[in-house]
């Protein structure tokens, strides 16, 4: 059962192509892999930390303002996941600008907690969360992987197309500026929902 | 129903091969190729036996054929344009050049952006024919035609042939394929260009063995609005990283200014436009430009074949002309240089009057011309970033299409209730 609870929103359940949660990060902070992978970093461990409390706190909380408490939970994790890139990776944060402090509106954070929190036990509410952040970072690193190869030639800013290629020096190639533009994010996570749902269109949508 | 005797050759040999092909056959994977052969080569096989209901003898392969050949003049011009243009850049009068030897070095520079528009796009509805067990369609032999003709000569053809599998895959094949789309297929090709490739596109320069002139289009941004220069400086800087500081390096504010004043004060001198070619050469087409938009008299050659046949709708060419006259009168160059000038012809003339993208009532078909004529001015005039506005209005009313027609049919329905109400 918890290898379910892991496995499930890597793949089956996946947030972004599946549920359609969190899809406007996903446009914004994938042009690049690296502020990607510290965006999804960041999403998992607040997703993961925040059902962990929430769960150990189910019992107390009265259901009518519980999702005050759940925002107040989130926004302090957020808020030290926040402080914490801007004490250590100052470049990345600049980089992430305000989509850190959205985190807390995320819908996959608070739809997990309602979801899956409030009626499960501890150890698998927050192996439900750190899963549901790394499918949702999953898809943010495919993304982000395809943009920055086709758009800017690189990776983690370290040129992959190799420099005799390009037009400058010779070659044929040039990179492709769609790629860095927010219609092509839209596009790519567009692809990975087609891909996702044909894979799941049996288990998923029959079930 | 009989075939004609002479290709009975060509029959006997699919006969033969056919078993091959059909289910159950060593190569029954590739039926839905063969079967576009056979029909493309002989009639359909298949003959309806009981009562078929025939409408009209314009079926869908005859509508593309038409446009096809209505394209024609267009691409010859277009490929004698190129050699023309070759000639003038490198110095010499192109009339003192012999007319054949100009028309073939446009030819051979145009003929391979048409083999691969074909190739690539031809060869991808084929595949998907035959992953969807479908027959291949006609659909792609308009659009495999119009594509070289709406991109400049020069673009390097593994850049066509990725724009051409953007739009047929992405464009076209995803919403269900021929007759599903939602925008122009050929269009988005080129929206696909210009936006990944925009040194290759903005026709602020192109052209012919490293000699560049600018395209009439450019050249009116570049007199009436400074940002083009910034364009400019764009394109030719490809090693450019922060284009906003090179801007604000580039054209000082004040400079700006009075470079906009001077502009002013030159326009409003009456006669010609300073800076762009005779209005005759443009509606003849001597003037740099994609492939197939410079001719204005090509195009409306073609027009006059599309309104002949009936193919395309008058009305949206009509009203599309009537739209740019009245946005023109917002800006200072006249209406009969807008008309000429760009791809407005082209589009308003093929694009706009694509029968799948546009509306299907009649009185939308008023609007939707109407308001890409509009639109297209609007952004020649006042969008400073693309000279060009005839693309990016036409994609845009293609997404607004459905809706008009919702407009339209829900005005028809509520006025007919109230007739209905007021005659009790």
């Amino acid at each position: 059962m918890k290898k379910r609870t892991f496995l499930d929103p890597l793949f089956k359940t996946s947030p972004i192509p599946v549920l359609a949660l969190g899809i406007c990060s996903a446009l914004a902070v994938t042009v690049k892999l690296e502020p990607a992978l510290v965006m999804a970093l960041a999403v998992t461990l607040v997703t993961g930390f925040s059902e962990l409390i929430l769960s150990l706190l189910r019992h107390t909380i009265p259901n009518r303002i519980r999702i005050i408490v759940q925002l107040m939970v989130v926004a302090t994790l957020v808020i030290l996941v926040d402080q914490v890139l801007k004490a250590y990776a100052w470049e990345i944060s600049k980089q992430l600008s305000v989509f850190v402090g959205l985190i807390i509106t995320n819908c996959i954070i608070m739809g997990r907690i309602e979801a899956f929190a409030l009626k499960n036990k501890p150890l698998p509410s927050f192996i439900d969360g750190i899963a549901n952040g790394l499918g949702y970072g999953m898809v943010l690193v495919v993304v982000a992987v395809v943009r920055e190869l086709l758009g800017e030639g690189t990776l983690l800013g370290y040129s992959v197309v190799p420099e005799k290629w390009y037009v400058a020096a010779g070659g044929f190639y040039e990179n492709n500026g769609f790629f860095i533009l927010p219609p092509m994010a839209l596009i790519v996570v567009g692809l990975m929902v087609w891909i996702y749902n044909a894979k799941n269109a049996k288990s998923v949508w029959n079930n | 129903m009989r075939r004609p005797r002479n290709i009975k050759f060509p029959e006997k040999i699919l006969q033969k091969i056919k078993p091959v092909f059909i289910q159950g056959g060593r190569l029954s994977f590739l039926q839905s190729t063969f079967e576009a052969f056979e029909s493309f080569l002989l009639v359909p096989g298949r003959v309806t036996k009981k009562g078929s209901h025939i409408r009209d003898c314009n079926d869908l392969k005859r509508v593309m054929i038409v446009v096809v050949v209505a394209l024609i003049p267009s691409l010859l011009f277009g490929m004698y344009n190129t050699g023309w243009q070759h000639y003038t850049a490198m110095g010499t009068q192109a009339a003192q050049v012999d007319f054949f030897r100009v028309f073939w070095y446009g030819f051979l520079k145009v003929l391979p952006l048409l083999i691969v528009s074909y190739g690539v796009g031809l060869g991808i509805e084929f595949a998907i024919a035959q992953i969807r067990r479908q027959e291949v369609n006609e659909g792609y032999l308009v659009t495999g035609m119009l594509i070289p003709l709406i991109v400049p000569v020069t673009i390097p053809l593994w850049m066509l042939a990725v724009a051409v599998a953007f739009a047929v895959l992405i464009g076209k094949e995803i919403f269900g394929g021929t007759g599903m789309n939602i925008w122009n297929p050929a269009l988005l090709a080129r929206a696909f260009l210009f936006f990944s490739y925009p040194g290759y596109m903005t026709g602020d320069t192109i052209w012919v063995d490293g000699v560049s002139g600018a395209t009439p289009l450019a050249q009116l941004a570049e007199a009436t609005t400074p940002l083009a220069q910034v364009t400019n400086t764009l394109t030719q800087a490809a090693e450019s990283t922060s284009w906003l500081g090179r801007m604000a390096e580039s054209v000082g504010l004040t400079e700006v200014f009075s470079h906009i004043t001077e502009v002013f004060a030159s326009l409003s001198q009456a006669g010609t436009i300073p800076g762009l070619p005779s209005w005759t050469d443009m509606f003849l087409g001597f003037v740099p430009g994609s492939v197939g938009e410079t001719s204005v008299l090509c195009i409306l050659l073609g027009a006059a074949i599309l309104l002949f046949t009936g193919v395309a709708s008058w009305k949206v060419m009509l009203s599309c002309v009537a739209g740019a006259s009245l946005m023109a009168l917002a800006g200072n160059i006249p209406i009969h240089y807008h008309l000429v000038m760009g791809g407005f012809t082209f589009g308003c003339v093929f694009m706009a009057t694509d029968p799948v993208t546009g509306p299907q009532t009649e009185t939308g078909k008023w609007i939707f011309g109407f308001l890409i004529g509009l639109l297209t001015i609007l952004i020649r005039l006042f969008n400073p970033g693309y000279p060009e506005g005839m693309m990016l209005a036409v994609l845009l009313m293609n997404t607004f299409a459905p809706l008009i027609d919702h407009a339209v049919v829900a005005a028809n329905v509520r006025r007919r209730k109230k007739r209905i109400a007021a005659h009790g």
